[in-house]
């Protein structure tokens, strides 16, 4: 008997490729901007494009911000790593190995929070891009197009342990791993740009235990897409459990106008990548004190600095989870709300203002700037009280059954007459300052 | 006949004005116009040279085996895949050549992307031994050891995975030194086992040897294995007296070399009459290092010849000779899930041990002494249809290639009959280049084989 | 553990390493295949317990580079394409491919 009702629990992990901005390649001294190149192949060198004898030499800074990533999502860290090749046959693949990293990732054991849980990361390591492929037809024949200038650019990969339970969990980790590499300003995480890329890797488990077969979800590009492919693989997984079968190990894409998944390819093998340390770079031997070095070199997160905003400013999360794009823009916000007080202003106020962009905020004005933004955004005419009661009475008059309304209990009418007060004043004003010498009127 | 001078002379004699450097190119071009048809040393020519009489090359001709990038220069490490290839790039040590005032005179035939030890599979032709025309030059340097035994250089680059320089050298009856691995980038010179692959010179002479890599050597950024220091001047290491260092002499009982041996043993009592300690020791059977060798570079060949395809490149991989498919089929193999253990994880512990017995040897001994090669240079045709000949024929240099620590053949006997040579090997600890050349030197300068010291 | 060296092995080899052979290929290799690696199994005679793997030679950790841009060493898109068996508008050109990895 097959049961139709059965729940399955979702075990899910994910593998996000990210592009790092550095200025130059990983393992050359090529320019480091595929996207905006303006013609293919410009950004080459023998290195990146395979040519007989080219050697590869790691950057620096790549390695530095992959440790740092690792260190911003609460990993170990190797002391002693190293980098291998790892071979396969692709035409966008110059060297006809790719040069990454095997049994000793730089990073490994961290976790990243979500509010839906723990997500583990089971490794995070470093490796070289491919080139690109364009599919076109040309005198009639099929043929593809090879352009290397992403070829070599330095990629993180982070892998997480299957800890994902569910679909919208799933598109929260990425947005919040996006959110942490752009606040660590290692990379610009753009998915139209192809610099962050999106796997899945999921089933369904009647007991929590690991099936015995996966799915692989590939080229989405999108958190919301990411989502909507997972709860769609549920449902399929689930009915063809139900039946009792077993869903087909292979990799599906998603098709946004059908809304539903498809095959892309069965994995009948799994690749053989012939894995060995690569003899063109010698290894990496990092030192505790060092890493120390690094970690107090991190910038507070995200999430830390929302929760201290709350704490010291009382600014509320919402505003804050909006303002805080890149470290830069964090340190000037802090330095905003301590002068904030000084100029009698609430810090939540101006945090409402530059959320709703009714100031000018950007990362190169200094705070004085911005606090004279809102002074003048707030700026009230001072007005003679006669004037102003004057104006009160007028509208009073005018407005009779306001008044009856309001002794009723109807108050959400003293915004109509604030609004007549304003227009026939034609200035600005203290609204706080009206509102009571009209509630004053009116009580008489 | 100023091409029969060395790399010496032609400097000495051009700063005295004795005589030109378009003498000298004219004699060079001439040797080459009457013998590289029979001999197929050359696999392209460069005949427009400019006189740098202001460096220290002066703008001699020196001949580079084809494996190396060279600007303006076809390029093929001697395979069809890379037919008319035109590098956009320069080999660091081409262009330290360059800047040191040496002109490059052609790019010199060797085993097609180096995997051999005959200059047979070569897929342009086979080049012959000048000393005997029925015998090959050795491999994979064949091409640039000819070209210096035939005068028809004044001196040569090769490189060296394992015996590809001090093999031919000896076969040639000319001087190769593998330097220490990291002394010479490797950058630009097509790759064959990236551990191992060490650019060095072939040369007339040790003080030619000395000269020519006193300007190849040194760190490259572009190098992630080179060394990190300046080299010293190799050229202080001549006319020094090795009296009291202490030679090791082995591979001196091994089954099979007992009638060569007694050739070669009657040469080392010059080291004695120098006042040098010289004793029999035992190292580690060398047939370990056959295996080692065979499976670390197949595997790392497998590895670095991925990159040919026709997507980058004119040709496809079904232009692969049939020595470079067995090398890259059977490093694929030795690399691949199930397999990686038993053989490269293997191998390369092995290696470990091979290294950890020569270190064991240089704490008693300054240098170790060896025949380069099993015996005198093979006939033509040896290596077709052998399963492993190159790995073979390398046995005796193997260790200290998949060491790094240096070494260099030099001639020490001739056979009168068929006009071939034995070469000696001496090696030294890692960065010990100078106790090479100094014992070289000794050797070359207190005995007559070799034929430019002798006018043979 | 000795392996038999048959075609069919040989021929997953050849698609690994993608190496076109031919029928009359398959049977030279796997015997020539089989004579290197009897030599080669002789190293499992040596006895390699608790002894460490030699990668690299130099002894060298930790060589990095600026994250600078070389200009001095980049193509232009001429270079890059010089060698190339057919380019397009700047491309290189290659049968089309079917989506794989």
């Amino acid at each position: 008997m097959t049961d139709l009702n059965k729940n399955y629990q979702l075990i899910c992990g994910l593998e996000v490729h990210a592009e790092l901005k550095t200025k130059s390649k990983m393992f050359c001294g090529c320019k480091n901007d595929p996207f905006n190149a303006p013609k293919p192949n410009i950004y080459t060198c023998p290195v990146c494009l395979g040519m007989p004898g080219a050697l590869p030499v790691p950057n620096k800074k790549a390695i530095e911000w992959t440790i740092k990533l690792g260190l911003a999502l609460n990993c170990k860290i190797n002391l002693f790593s190293k980098f291998d090749r790892k071979h396969y046959f692709y035409p966008d693949l110059p060297k006809g190995y790719q040069i990454s990293q095997y049994d000793i990732p730089f990073c490994y054991e961290g976790y990243l929070d979500t509010s839906e849980g723990r997500v583990g990361i089971t490794r995070i390591h470093l490796e070289e891009d491919t080139g690109k492929l364009l599919h076109k037809t040309i005198d009639g024949k099929k043929v593809s197009l090879v352009d290397f200038n992403r070829g070599g650019v330095p990629l993180v990969e982070v892998v997480t342990e299957p800890d994902i339970k569910t679909a919208t969990q799933a598109a929260e980790y990425g947005r919040k791993l996006r959110d942490i590499i752009r606040y660590l300003d290692i990379g610009n995480c753009d998915m139209q740009e192809g610099g962050m890329r999106l796997e899945a890797n999921l089933s369904l488990s009647e007991d929590g235990s690991l099936p015995d077969y996966k799915v692989e979800l590939k080229n989405i590009n999108s958190f919301k897409f990411m989502e909507q492919a997972i709860a769609f693989e549920i449902k399929r997984q689930t009915k063809l459990l139900n039946t009792s079968k077993t869903p087909i190990q292979e990799t599906r894409g998603w098709d946004t106008k059908k809304q539903q998944s498809f095959s892309q390819r069965t994995k009948e093998t799994a690749e053989d990548y012939r894995y060995f340390p690569d003899p063109d770079i010698p290894p990496f031997q990092f030192t505790k004190e060092q890493i120390e070095e690094w970690r107090k070199e991190l910038p507070m997160l995200p999430e830390q600095i929302i929760n201290e905003w709350k704490a010291k400013f009382n600014v509320e999360k919402r505003y804050s989870k909006l303002l805080i794009s890149n470290h830069q823009a964090t340190s000037l916000l802090e330095l905003v709300f301590i002068a904030a007080p000084k100029n009698n202003i609430i810090p939540n106020d101006i945090a409402k203002e530059i959320v709703n962009k009714n100031i000018k905020f950007n990362k190169n004005l200094d705070s004085e700037k911005i606090i004279n933004s809102y002074q003048k955004l707030h700026q009230t005419d001072s007005i003679d009280l006669d004037v102003l009661k004057q104006a009160i009475d007028e509208i009073l008059t005018a407005n009779s059954d306001a008044i009856t309304k309001y002794k009723n209990g109807k108050t959400q009418v003293i915004g109509f007459l604030l609004g007549q007060v304003a227009q026939k004043l034609q200035q600005k004003l203290d609204m706080r300052q009206v509102r009571s010498e009209l509630i004053k009127a009116l009580k008489n | 006949m100023l091409n029969k001078l060395t790399l010496k002379q032609t400097i000495d004699q051009l700063d005295n004005k004795k005589i030109t450097l378009e003498d000298i190119w004219a004699d060079v071009l001439n040797a080459i116009k009457n013998q590289n048809d029979k001999l197929n040393v050359y696999l392209a020519l460069n005949k427009n040279f400019k006189p740098q009489l202001n460096k220290p090359l002066k703008g001699l001709p020196i001949a580079v085996k084809d494996n190396f990038c060279t600007k303006g220069l076809i390029t093929t490490a001697s395979s069809l895949l890379l037919k008319d290839f035109m590098p956009q790039f320069e080999s660091t040590v081409t262009q330290k050549l360059k800047d040191a005032g040496g002109e490059i005179v052609g790019k010199t035939n060797m085993d097609a992307w180096a995997h051999g030890s005959s200059t047979e599979t070569s897929q342009y032709g086979r080049t012959l031994n000048p000393r005997n025309l029925e015998h090959l030059p050795g491999g994979s340097s064949g091409g640039s050891a000819a070209a210096v035994a035939a005068d028809m250089c004044i001196a040569s680059l090769g490189s060296e995975t394992a015996g590809s320089v001090r093999q031919p050298a000896a076969w040639c009856g000319v001087v190769g030194l593998k330097p220490t691995y990291g002394r010479t980038s490797r950058y630009g010179v097509v790759a064959m086992a990236s551990s191992t692959d060490s650019p060095g010179p072939i040369t007339k002479t040790v003080e030619d040897a000395a000269i020519l890599l006193n300007h190849i050597s040194g760190p490259d950024p572009l190098n992630a294995t080179s060394t990190k220091k300046e080299s010293p001047d190799f050229t202080q290491s001549l006319d020094k007296s090795i009296k009291n260092l202490k030679i090791g002499i082995i591979y001196h009982n091994l089954p099979g070399l007992e009638k060569i041996w007694e050739l070669f043993e009657p040469q080392l009592e010059v080291f004695k009459k120098l006042g040098a300690q010289v004793e029999l020791a035992n190292a580690m059977d060398p047939k370990h290092a056959i295996g080692v060798y065979t499976v670390v570079q197949r595997s790392e060949v497998s590895s670095n010849l991925a990159r040919f395809d026709d997507v980058r490149y004119q040709y496809g991989r079904d232009t692969f000779g049939n020595e470079a498919k067995k090398r890259i089929m059977l490093g694929t193999h030795t690399l691949s899930k199930g397999y990686a253990d038993q053989y490269y994880n293997l191998a390369q512990q092995v290696r470990t041990l091979l290294i950890k017995d020569y270190e064991k040897l240089f704490k008693k001994y300054d240098v170790l002494i060896s025949l380069t090669s099993p015996g005198f240079a093979k006939k033509i045709g040896a290596s077709e249809g052998e399963a492993m000949f190159g790995e073979l024929e390398d046995k005796l240099v193997e260790v200290s290639s998949l060491s790094g620590m240096p070494g260099i053949s030099i001639p020490c006997y001739r056979d009168e009959k068929t006009n071939l040579y034995l070469g000696m090997n001496i090696m030294a600890p890692m960065w010990r280049e100078d106790l090479v050349i100094q014992m070289a030197d000794a050797f070359e300068k207190n005995t007559h084989w070799n034929s430019w010291r002798n006018n043979d | 553990m000795k392996q038999k060296i048959d075609k069919t092995l040989v021929k997953h080899i050849a698609q690994l390493a993608q190496i076109p052979i031919s029928v009359q290929e398959e049977k030279t290799l796997a015997d020539n295949f089989s004579e290197t690696l009897r030599v080669v199994d002789e190293l499992q005679q040596v006895n390699t317990e608790g002894v460490e793997l030699t990668h690299q030679v130099t002894g060298l950790k930790n060589i990095t580079r600026e994250d600078e841009i070389n200009e001095k060493n980049m193509f232009t898109q001429q270079q890059a394409l010089a060698n190339a068996s057919r380019a397009h508008n700047g491309f290189f050109v290659v049968e089309r491919v079917i989506d794989v990895e």
